[in-house]
């Protein structure tokens, strides 16, 4: 059981320093001008955390305790085909979702 | 484009942002139903996700709490899975960084992936709008996620049952961020950037905290630069 006063202590700081982290850069430099190299690498900061973030939940999915899934696997492939052959994010996640299902049905 | 007014431009964010929904309910009914069973209250589990708004951080926190774990090491380990906060906050700054101070602050506080995944997609596409449009496109974002992930929290704390298995929505957040991603690769260093993070994002997923992530991420921004000036040497523009 968590202590009440406890809980409220950690969504306190959670909520403090979570937005610290998303206010420091925004709020602390502003518009002054930033160095190139600096926005050279900012340019690069979407594509290099998002698949990051979820690159081990492809590889090892929580939902079958971590083991490869095939049907996962293949979702995620066509997510990445469609996404890259058509630019468009919404027809990625349609067949994405689609290849999924249709992979989970047949597997059973 | 003439025609784009700041409503428009809202109004574009609104509906880009929109199939997020699908991702955001579900994780958030899902963090309301595992509070409830962690013992929270309905208040204390919305105050969860109204005060910190981030869904992962939110589940390790309350994983280790539930767990006994000491107090510190729960905060600590939370903000450490919100690192990547901070670099959404230095990527967001050349956009925003010259609204006034009060709005900064918002949209800080709305930054969570979806939000600032879609922003910077429709940023890099849109490289006309002025600070007006990119703030209206940011909020237009935040309009259908961030209400839906206090709103579906709530639901899932009064209801506190599970989602059915057979939904496989644990893969709603891949598709989503790949669907999201895949288009944003328009040049060799974008390739090179997304396939390092890929490599060392698995192959350091033993670190503890997603400190894995903020190396990975670290690496694949050194790499598109690198890439960036590297293909510039050579005369090819990117």
């Amino acid at each position: 059981m968590i202590e009440t006063p406890t809980l409220w202590f950690v969504i306190a700081c959670l909520g403090l320093g979570s937005f610290a982290l998303r206010f420091v850069f925004l709020g602390m430099i502003g518009d002054r001008p930033l160095p190139p190299w600096v926005l050279r690498h900012l340019r690069y900061t979407a594509v290099a955390v998002l698949p990051g973030l979820v690159a081990p939940m492809v590889a090892w999915p929580a939902a079958t305790g971590g083991q490869p899934d095939a049907p996962r696997l293949a979702a995620a492939l066509i997510t990445i085909g469609v996404g890259l052959a058509t630019r468009n994010v919404l027809a990625a996640i349609g067949s994405g979702a689609a290849g999924l299902y249709f992979g989970l049905y047949l597997a059973g | 484009m003439p025609t784009e007014t700041v409503k428009s431009v809202y109004w574009k964010g609104v509906r880009d942002a929109a199939p997020f929904v699908l991702v955001v309910v579900p994780f958030a009914l899902l963090f309301g139903v595992v509070a409830t069973e962690a013992g929270l209250n309905v208040v204390e589990a919305l105050g969860f996700s109204v005060v910190v708004i981030a869904g992962a951080a939110q589940f390790t926190a309350l994983q280790l709490l539930v767990d006994d774990a000491p107090t510190l090491i729960a905060i600590v380990s939370a903000l450490a899975v919100n690192l990547r906060m901070a670099m959404y906050s230095a990527s967001l700054t050349p956009h925003l960084g010259a609204a006034p101070l009060w709005q900064r602050a918002l949209v800080a506080y709305f930054t969570v992936d979806q939000s600032y995944a879609c922003s910077v997609f429709a940023f890099e596409a849109n490289p006309h709008w002025t600070l007006r449009h990119k703030l209206a496109y940011f909020f237009g974002c935040v309009s259908p996620i961030c209400p839906f992930w206090y709103l579906a929290t709530l639901v899932g704390a009064l209801a506190g049952s599970a989602m059915p298995d057979w939904l496989a929505l644990d893969f709603a957040v891949p598709i989503t961020f790949l669907a999201l991603t895949a288009p944003m690769l328009r040049t060799p260093a974008h390739m090179a950037a997304a396939l390092v993070s890929v490599v060392t994002a698995l192959a350091l997923s033993f670190l503890p905290y997603s400190l894995g992530l903020l190396v990975a991420g670290l690496a694949g921004m050194m790499t598109g630069a690198g890439t960036e000036v590297l293909l510039e040497r050579r005369g090819i523009r990117t």
